[in-house]
């Protein structure tokens, strides 16, 4: 059954390759732990994905309660916490996973300056990788606003007081940022909000994407 | 030609003409030597099994250790230091000394990390020799080492000098008591500056705890309001009580009052 859906949508759209590049490929011996243990450098890109994907659908199931307006943003955060069945857990993956993926998002890093891989014909793809992890950076700076309790205010209230520290367009960014020259208040949960929510979430998956595919273009670089 | 801008192209741009079409599948297991694995379905199956593992010991982490949530923001607290999560700690604790902040903040928050970050997002045009071994990139892997080492130090120094029972103090959920704020003993407490420290709903502060529920008598808390106490994240100094004997009693009865059980 499932065979015959394939080839009909095959027949029409040729999706052969698309399934080659996605799943029909060899893994080569110097990646796989189960032939050199010490392979298991290459696992931290792989990790960095599925915390992502957690963080996806965490924070999917978490707008569901969750309230971005000064008065209620606290008390939807509580709730969810003491009140939601299993609402603790929900919270505590997304809280604890934007921890993970930057860790696993380093070592993947490290991994990949320590044995060059970066070098040619690479260099877009590195360029591409440290971009998304500025994006998760950014991810973890408005997220953190988000429960509006007393460290998520100051701490954002430091945050935006660094981006006006940038030179000639400080004030700019900070405004944009924050929506006031001076208040630190329901315009800037709304911004944080949005930024952390469609933002850089729609950044990070276009940036993804293009990882995806340059590493199949490319291939995994070889040994060293 | 096969790839670039001599491509040909037959009418519709989507269709490469026959003569320039490149086979685009990749190679064949024969012609990678070693042992390789098939991605689908068998390193799949392995790798999901490292990833439940994985996923296990993260659920775990989430029971053991429940996200955390201070009390609601307050803007007009300013008393409360506040603290990044633990990743910008090293930004953070940067931005400290005193040729990184102040006048020279930008230094701080501008030129060193985005020396470190442009340098790390321009890695590959930064180092271009064909060797890919660290011991043969020296200045890579120099800076990259130093680079670590910068972010571990500053980390541990922002850990360490951070007072973290006042910032467990400071941030706790403090449930709201109802008491009368005309009263004489709050108009006593407001008059002797205890609110100043201990909060106008005796909520605590960044340097004192909150007044509610405190379980001490009426003789305790006038004792501790004229002779002042050394707590763990803070000292009450003696003499902050300027009233006379009858005032000290009321505002002692009052406070133990409060949030009693």
């Amino acid at each position: 059954m499932l065979n015959k859906i394939y080839d009909w949508v095959d027949e029409r759209l040729d999706i052969t390759p698309l399934w080659r590049d996605i799943a029909d490929h060899e893994v080569p011996e110097h990646v796989n732990p189960a032939h050199h243990f010490s392979a298991f450098v290459y696992c931290f890109g792989g990790l960095t994905f599925f915390v992502t994907v957690i963080q996806i659908l965490s924070g999917m199931f978490l707008t569901m309660y969750y309230v971005p307006d000064i008065k209620n943003a606290w008390e939807s955060v509580y709730y969810l916490q003491n009140e939601v069945a299993f609402g603790q857990i929900v919270r505590g993956m997304h809280h604890w996973g934007a921890s993970l993926v930057l860790v696993m998002m380093f070592l993947h890093t490290l991994r990949v300056f320590f044995q060059g891989a970066y070098k040619k014909p690479r260099e877009l793809n590195w360029v591409v990788g440290v971009l998304i992890f500025f994006v998760m950076l950014g991810l973890g700076f408005t997220g953190y606003l988000l429960p509006w309790d007393m460290k998520a205010l100051f701490a954002t209230k430091v945050g935006l007081q660094i981006a006006e520290a940038t030179p000639f367009i400080g004030s700019y960014v900070k405004v944009l940022l924050a929506g006031h020259e001076h208040i630190v208040g329901a315009q800037t949960l709304t911004r944080f909000f949005a930024i952390h929510v469609f933002f850089l979430p729609g950044a990070l998956l276009g940036l993804m994407g293009a990882h995806f595919i340059m590493i199949r273009k490319q291939g995994i670089s070889g040994p060293l | 030609m096969h790839r670039g801008k001599g491509m040909k192209f037959v009418g519709d741009s989507r269709v490469v003409a026959p003569e320039s079409r490149k086979t685009m599948l990749p190679k064949d297991y024969s012609e990678y030597p070693g042992k390789t694995e098939a991605f689908w379905p068998n390193f799949l199956l392995k790798e999901w099994m490292i990833g439940a593992v994985f996923l296990v010991g993260y659920l775990c982490l989430t029971i053991a250790h429940p996200a955390p949530l201070e009390r609601i923001a307050d803007p007009t607290d300013t008393g409360y230091i506040p603290l990044p999560d633990w990743y910008f700690l090293f930004l953070y604790q940067l931005l400290k000394y005193s040729f990184a902040s102040g006048p020279y903040t930008v230094i701080g928050a501008m030129v060193m990390p985005g020396l470190a970050f442009g340098g790390l997002l321009l890695a590959p045009f930064l180092d271009r020799g064909p060797e890919r071994r660290p011991m043969k990139r020296p200045f890579a892997t120099g800076f990259m080492l130093l680079a670590i080492a910068s972010i571990v130090f500053l980390t541990w120094q922002s850990v360490s000098t951070h007072d973290w029972a006042q910032a467990e103090r400071q941030g706790k959920i403090v449930a709201k008591v109802d008491f009368d704020k005309t009263s004489d003993g709050y108009k006593i407490a407001n008059e002797n500056a205890c609110i100043t420290c201990h909060g106008d709903n005796f909520q605590g502060g960044a340097g004192a705890p909150t007044l509610i529920g405190t379980g001490l008598s009426a003789e305790e808390v006038a004792k501790i309001a004229v002779e002042g106490k050394k707590g763990p994240g803070g000292t009450m100094p003696a003499g902050i009580f300027k009233g006379n004997d009858e005032q000290l009693k009321k505002l002692s009865e009052f406070i133990a009052e409060i949030g009693k059980k």
